[in-house]
């Protein structure tokens, strides 16, 4: 048996286990899935919260479960891992076009710490609609803790951004 | 290092999370606006995240050893394992380790987001610290936190500069919550029996590093706002001994002696599961 062969049908049935709250992204397109191991007839996966308090984490972890309990894994754990702390630059590419397609600007890379100084000046956020740059922040904190909330002074529209984490 | 100081200090900096989640939740709904509104549920959401973190820690200890946890929980009448939900919901006031800080009532806006700067400010340089630390879990969680602490720092800065430099009736209500707030900020800094035994141990933070630091965060920051803080003798070297303000400096709540607003809070949180201890929905 090998079991490069079935991590690989781990992972493919993993990118079918959505994040409930932005439905265009799978746990591997977030970057939340720190490991795999295989044996014989048993699977551990491990993940790692967005944030500390995510509501959708224990949905997640449900949702992996079920899945491959589903797909006929006899002895499923999944188990969360905080260390290292989760970053908005493994979100992969692919998954940053789908936040874009979905409306939701992508985060910027490489700047995963947020400044603790009052006011500092971010870079500007491209609307994910009509990319202009003439973009404004309306609040830090948007509909999810992942998020923040912005507004195209271009195009009018308001859209979430995904912060910088 | 002794089990029973550890989970000790675990509590405490768990409660610390729990309570000022808590007392931020109690906007959610009544926010000035929307935006804000969510903003400070979200920041509930990551406190009680991290207390969720550090619960569940501490239980496991508590679990492993027989006997640990009437030595630890001595009040808790639940039989079994202990769980983060035994810890959050069966512990009386007497167990709660939080600082007064965090557990005094929301008041107005102003006085809210004041608190959360006071605590944050604080939170992020002992998070720096402790993700660091020889434990391992105890790292692994303040590495999570502390990005989530800095987005609490940066907006509760903000608000505090907005309102303290905004009107003459935001200044007014910034000047009182920090005359209000500020006896309850010299006890960040004291050590607890269980944080100094720790410490000569090489776990947890020596808090009077953070002191300093702490200062020129606040008083940038006062300043930007155009407020001061009132004289209480917290500074270093700058006491004025016999003021009024210094004598009522208020600390105990690491060690269980909490103020009388912290009862309310737990008979109002704590009531679902002490009516039907157990149940879910
Ligand atoms: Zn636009």
């Amino acid at each position: 048996m090998d079991y490069r062969i079935i991590e690989k049908e781990v992972r493919g049935l993993l990118e079918t286990v959505c994040d409930p709250e932005i439905p265009v992204l799978s746990v591997i397109d977030l970057g939340i899935i720190r490991k795999i191991e295989t044996e014989t007839d048993s699977v551990v996966v491990a993940l790692t919260p967005t944030y500390s308090g995510c509501p959708a984490l224990e949905a997640i972890i449900l949702d992996v479960y079920n899945t491959l309990r589903k797909a006929g894994y006899g002895n499923v754990q999944v188990r969360t891992e905080l260390s290292p702390a989760w970053t908005t630059d493994w979100i992969s590419e692919k998954g940053k076009d789908k936040l874009k397609a979905f409306g939701i600007a992508p985060p910027l890379p490489g700047q995963p710490v947020c400044h603790t100084r009052a006011f500092h000046e971010e870079e500007a956020i491209p609307c994910p609609r009509c990319n202009s740059y003439d973009t404004r922040l309306i609040s830090r904190f948007g509909s999810t803790p992942c998020k923040a909330l912005y507004q195209c002074r271009t195009c009018q529209e308001p859209f979430d951004y995904f912060k910088c984490h | 290092m002794r089990r029973d100081q550890h989970i000790h200090y675990l509590l405490h900096l768990a409660d610390d999370s729990l309570i000022l989640g808590h007392r931020n939740s109690e906007w959610t709904g009544h926010g000035p606006i929307l935006e804000q509104d969510i903003a400070l549920s979200n920041i509930s959401l990551d406190l009680i995240g991290q207390a969720r973190n550090l619960y569940q820690y501490a239980a496991r200890l508590v679990n492993r050893e027989r006997g640990m946890k009437e030595k630890v929980l001595p009040g808790v009448k639940v039989s079994g394992e202990v769980s983060e939900d035994t810890l959050a919901y069966f512990r009386d006031s007497r167990d709660y380790k939080n600082c007064l800080l965090v557990e005094q009532p929301n008041g107005d806006w102003g006085k809210t987001v004041l608190r959360q700067f006071l605590f944050s400010a604080f939170q992020f340089l002992l998070y720096d610290r402790l993700k660091q630390r020889d434990d391992q879990q105890v790292a692994a969680i303040a590495e999570k936190s502390i990005k989530e602490v800095a987005y609490h720092l940066r907006w509760s800065s903000e608000w505090v500069i907005r309102l303290g430099d905004g009107t003459a009736e935001s200044h007014r209500r910034m000047r009182h919550a920090l005359e209000d707030l500020w006896l309850f900020t010299g006890e960040l800094f004291v050590a607890a029996p269980y944080e100094q035994e720790l410490l000569a141990e090489g776990y947890g933070a020596d808090l009077s590093s953070c002191r300093l630091p702490w200062e020129d965060t606040i008083l940038e920051t006062l300043a930007r706002a155009g407020l001061f803080p009132p004289e209480d003798g917290t500074s270093n070297g700058s006491a004025h001994t016999g003021s009024a303000i210094m004598t009522r400096s208020r600390a105990g709540g690491k060690e269980g002696q909490h103020t009388e607003h912290l009862g309310y809070l737990l008979a109002e949180m704590q009531f679902l599961q002490r009516a039907y201890p157990g149940c879910e929905w």
